[in-house]
């Protein structure tokens, strides 16, 4: 009976504490670990790292949107001093390839699609590559590329998904001959009979999306050389490992042949999450025996011929009961996907999928498709079509509010999703929620309620409004693609570890928080983790990169496996030198301890120095492990805004804004803030002023720069507010979930809502700017 | 990097007018802050440039003994922003540079090229019309002085002779006496950008604050070039400080302008904005004279 009564002692001195009150490291507001060299300027970006022999190549871009390049005169361009090589769409390999920055699929039928050449002869773009030159000098390219004559045959533009569903005599593709990339459908229930109960109510609503860029700061880079036997390309890249395997096949060489390094880079934002300038680079050095070719695109280049957020245009149909319960629901979207598949139809899938998840109730059935035209390709960007159908659907809550006279915070409680949900169609569950707290915190912070019903009953030239709106986001694309991820640990002789991901930090703050995992279930203090930010295909292990919101849920399971890997290993090494069974030994602060118990028995640093120069038992103490995730869960947020409407000067301005997160565990606050301030931003800009423009005629992107693309600056954002409910969610790592695009979801549509409460305007496109309130406040005989 | 032929760098004036004589065809460099634009973007490929940067005497703002204010042309956007004597005479001039592109812009932008670019949306061009500023060109040749309000002459065109450089820009004490102005440039965001319109308004109240003894008002992207509401400003000589004064203003500065359809800005939005900010620069104007109105 000795036992009791200690344990009752053991109760009174240590109460039992959940895993996220036994961690210490964890949820603590800690600097990036690359603050210090991104500030002073020691960390290096593609461009840093350019041998000064590099020779420069420049794409030359075609001056038509649709059509066939049938030749081209170089003589003039070939008589240019310092140029090296010529290269068409003539003389590129005749391999198609895909770009887009998904896991491999083995099964044939979910692979992406492979329609481009390194350089186009069929053109589907204004800007198509069909050209490039390699000279000594940047200015010597550039004369080069002027001098290039090009004789084309010429189809008409098709720019818009009516133009190009009407106009099917010479496909974009010829794969594709109706234009469509792919469509679906999905029904949850049978929408045609639950329509038919009694006392339906009826909204129904088209709103569309424009198209936009991500503005990350570096342009697309990359330097290619070769070295040993391999093509060697430094880019600046999400998904080192991926694009490796796309120049792979673009070149149609073994994998093995490729190595990609991966430095820091400036932003990505999903447009790097796609093989942008590195297949065609890794073509053009082979073109000159292996010596360095950079290939920098300008500003211009990089708004115009990288990729864009996909434009999407929904018809929504809603039928609910009069206490507000939806019965059945209906999506019908067209997504607008440029010359070139890219992620394709990925995304409206995903934004039609996201349709259902938000509001599970009733009969809903969802429609997409994917249409090619000839405007700039569409790929993956913050959030991979969810600011698309939050716009649309959030939207048109608060117009079912308008029809009803129901509260929009009261529709939306009674119909989201609910803890434990479980999506009918990809089995992914809702492990945790903390989404009513998000709209309670939200509401109380702006007195939205109150405000709403006072802002309805205004008059007059300047006027305020409310708004919000509120979402849900998958953590990781589990089960529709593949989720793995590996991680290195390797001891040094003095007690500290090299960590190495596959995953890319990507200015995200992916390598603090992996640091802070890794020291968290080591035992170690964060000093003692060396974290090796740079990727290099050859010695990197493997992981997909950066995109989804997936790093720190998927990548830091990989953390976490071999983190508690490598403890073993130290301990295994420990135990023998104490003489002590390892399970009874544990890590605290770099020291080796027993279970529950404070004292050093010996430091970390001891045993690593024994275990490397022991004359008895060397062993050089390292971990590597993979994480297959076969798992998923929920992230929720909202938005909510207080705006200023000037209606004779057709301006908004956002006198308060917050968003409120729940992404389960925060693993650091001050980053986390960090990136909410930044989807906000950028949500900002999707509501407000951003859109890319393009000339009707020719197809040409007009706005492709930063002063005629209307990012907000410093000085046009107001102050932003983040807060975050934290709910320890099960199936994370370490209790978190997704938060890296999130924050960019709710902005939009809760603005618009702010404008309708402001002046019973309904604008159903976003951005609000203000050419388009003119037209809207006339039509509403405000002005 | 800038694909040019030739960089020459004066030293003095004297030197700057040489430059220009020998290779008139040869751009004058001042910040750079439009010309480095458009050579990147091609536009003047293969070009030679006389830069003036480092000439001093051609730099900062003096008030002459008869009250003339001569702000010489390189003088930064910066520095005219924060001149003592510019914000106690013309402060919305001040004010209206300080509204262009951001701090970097400012240093390195000179009020001279703006307006010897010759663009309808230059910040200080709309202001300085509207205080009728006078410029002094010369050339080896000898002096000219040319009213302000002449010198556009079409979009990115003006009345500058290839040997000629812009050595100072003049407003009269009559011009800025006992007046008031206002500037509202409407852009698409509060930094970095170029006006979708700007105006600029200012006004000699009479003794008593009420009525109009002249009104000036000017437009920037209401016209190929920035000009000034000459029918407006004819009706409004004389009128009553009231509400009636801003309607008429906003009936008749359609008559003065030419706003054209881009696909930056629809004419029919520019015109709404055109009689709204003459509306509302004008009851600034007002205000700061020391009137007071009601619409």
């Amino acid at each position: 009976m000795l036992s009791e009564p200690n344990q009752t002692k053991l109760t009174q001195k240590m109460p039992i504490l959940t895993l996220e009150e036994m961690m210490s490291i964890v949820g603590r507001s800690l600097n990036r670990v690359d603050a210090s060299d991104k500030v002073t300027g020691k960390a290096k970006y593609t461009g840093d790292l350019v041998t000064p022999n590099t020779l420069v190549a420049k794409v030359l871009h075609s001056t038509i949107a649709n059509g066939v390049v049938k030749s081209f005169n170089l003589d003039e361009a070939w008589k240019v001093a310092g140029v090296v090589d010529i290269v068409t769409c003539f003389d590129v390999p005749d391999i198609a390839f895909p770009t887009a920055g998904h896991p491999w699929s083995t099964v044939e039928a979910y692979q992406d699609i492979a329609d481009r050449k390194l350089l186009n002869t069929r053109v589907r773009l204004y800007g198509d590559d069909i050209a490039a030159v390699i000279a000594e000098t940047e200015i010597a390219a550039q004369r080069a590329l002027k001098k290039i004559e090009v004789t084309y045959e010429e189809y008409k533009p098709l720019l818009t998904i009516e133009e190009a569903l009407a106009n099917t005599e010479i496909p974009i593709h010829d794969e594709f001959p109706t234009n469509i990339v792919k469509s679906h459908k999905y029904e949850i229930g049978n929408f045609e009979e639950a329509i038919k109960a009694p006392n339906l109510i009826k909204v129904e609503g088209e709103y569309e999306t424009p198209i936009v860029k991500h503005c990350h700061i570096e342009p697309a880079i990359s330097f290619a050389y070769e070295e040993a036997g391999k093509i060697v390309v430094v880019s600046s890249t999400q998904i080192p490992h991926i694009v490796r395997r796309v120049c792979s096949q673009a070149l149609g060489l073994p994998i093995g042949k490729i190595r990609i390094i991966k430095p820091y880079i400036g932003g990505g934002f999903g447009n790097r999450q796609d093989a942008l300038t590195e297949p065609l680079n890794a073509y053009l050095t082979t073109r000159v025996r292996g010596r360095p070719v950079k290939l920098e695109y300008t500003r211009e280049e990089t708004f115009a011929f990288t990729r864009v957020r996909h434009a999407m245009h929904f018809k929504i149909t809603s039928y609910l009961n009069r206490e507000g319960d939806f019965v059945a629901r209906s999506v019908k979207a067209y997504s607008n996907q440029g010359g070139y598949a890219s992620h394709a139809h990925a995304l409206v899938a995903n934004a039609i999928n996201a349709f259902r998840m938000m509001y599970p109730v009733g009969a809903i059935k969802g429609e997409a498709y994917t249409v090619y035209t000839n405007l700039a390709t569409a790929g993956a960007m913050r959030a991979y079509g969810i600011p698309q159908i939050s716009f649309a659907l959030e939207s048109h809550i608060d117009d079912i509010a308008k029809v009803t006279g129901l509260d929009p915070i009261a529709i939306r409680k009674r119909n989201m999703m609910k803890l434990g949900y479980v999506d009918p169609i990809t089995t992914i569950t809702c492990h945790s929620t903390g989404l009513e707290e998000c709209i309670e915190r939200g509401e109380k912070y702006l007195n939205y309620s109150e405000k709403r019903e006072k802002y309805s009953k205004q008059s007059g030239a300047i006027r305020r409004g409310v708004g919000m709106s509120i979402f849900c986001y998958k953590s990781c694309v589990y089960p529709i693609n593949l989720e793995t991820s590996a991680c290195r640990l390797v001891l040094n002789q003095d007690g500290s570890a090299q960590l190495q991901m596959g995953a890319t930090e990507i200015g995200q703050g992916a390598d603090t928080v992996f640091t802070m995992m890794a020291a968290e279930t080591l035992g170690f203090t964060i000093d003692k983790i060396h974290l090796i930010s740079r990727q290099d295909t050859d010695v990197t292990p493997y992981d997909s990169g950066a995109y989804g919101s997936r790093q720190t849920y998927v990548g830091g399971m990989s953390v976490k496996k071999t983190a508690e890997k490598f403890k073993a290993e130290i301990l295994k090494f420990a135990g023998k030198l104490l003489k002590r069974d390892p399970w009874d030994l544990d890590i605290v602060e770099n020291q080796v301890v027993r279970k529950n118990k404070k004292e050093p028995l010996i430091s970390v640093a001891d045993v690593a120095i024994e275990a490397c120069y022991s004359l008895k038992e060397s062993i050089h103490i390292a971990a590597e492990e993979t994480h297959h995730c076969s798992d998923n869960t929920y992230a929720f947020g909202v938005c909510f805004v207080e705006i200023e409407v000037d209606i004779p000067l057709c301006q908004i301005k956002v006198v308060d804004i917050i968003n409120v997160h729940d992404s389960g565990k925060i693993i650091n606050l001050q980053t986390a803030t960090g990136q909410v301030h930044g989807g906000m931003s950028m949500g900002l800009g999707y509501g407000l002023t951003e859109y890319l423009k393009f000339d009707p005629k020719t197809g040409r992107m007009l706005n492709d720069n930063l002063l005629d693309y209307k990012l907000m600056t410093a000085i046009d954002t107001p102050e932003l507010h983040a807060d975050f409910v934290m709910p320890y969610d099960p199936t994370g790592p370490y209790g978190n979930k997704a938060l890296g695009e999130p924050p960019t979801i709710p902005v939009a549509p809760a603005l618009r809502n702010a404008l309708l409460n402001a002046t019973g305007v309904a604008v159903n496109s976003n951005p609000l700017n203000p050419q388009k309130l003119f037209y809207a406040f006339k039509e509403a005989n405000l002005i | 990097m800038y694909d040019f032929n030739a960089l020459y760098e004066a030293n003095t004036l004297q030197e700057a007018l040489e430059l220009k004589a020998t290779y008139p065809h040869a751009l004058l460099l001042a910040g750079g802050s439009d010309i480095l634009i458009k050579l990147r973007d091609g536009k003047y490929t293969g070009c030679d440039l006389i830069s003036i940067y480092t000439l001093d005497e051609l730099r900062g703002v003096e008030l002459l003994d008869d009250g003339t204010i001569v702000i010489k042309p390189l003088t930064s956007f910066t520095d005219v922003a924060q001149n003592p004597i510019l914000l106690k005479y013309v402060p919305t001039l001040c004010e209206a540079v300080e509204q262009i592109g951001a701090p970097q812009v400012r240093n390195i932008g000179t009020i001279g090229g703006n307006i010897c670019n010759g663009v309808t949306s230059a910040d200080s061009a709309t202001t300085l019309k509207a205080y009728d500023a006078m410029l002094v060109i010369e050339s080896q040749k000898g002096k000219r002085i040319l009213p302000y309000l002449e010198f556009n002459l079409g979009p990115g065109k003006v009345d500058l002779k290839e040997d000629e450089i812009l050595t100072a820009i003049t407003i009269s004490k009559e011009s800025y006496n006992a007046t008031y102005g206002h500037y509202i440039k409407y852009a698409k965001r509060k930094a970095m950008d170029i006006a979708t319109l700007g105006c600029s308004v200012n006004v000699t109240l009479s003794g008593d604050k009420s009525k109009i003894e002249r009104l000036r008002i000017a437009f920037g992207v209401a016209a190929p070039i920035p000009v000034r509401g000459i029918n407006t400003e004819k009706e409004t000589q004389g009128h009553p400080v009231n509400a009636e004064l801003l309607n008429l203003i906003r009936e008749r500065v359609l008559d003065d302008v030419t706003p054209r359809d881009s696909w930056r800005a629809s004419k029919e939005f520019r015109l709404h904005l055109i009689q709204e900010l003459a509306v509302r620069a004008t009851r600034e104007a007002i205000i700061k004279g020391g009137g007071s109105i009601d619409d």
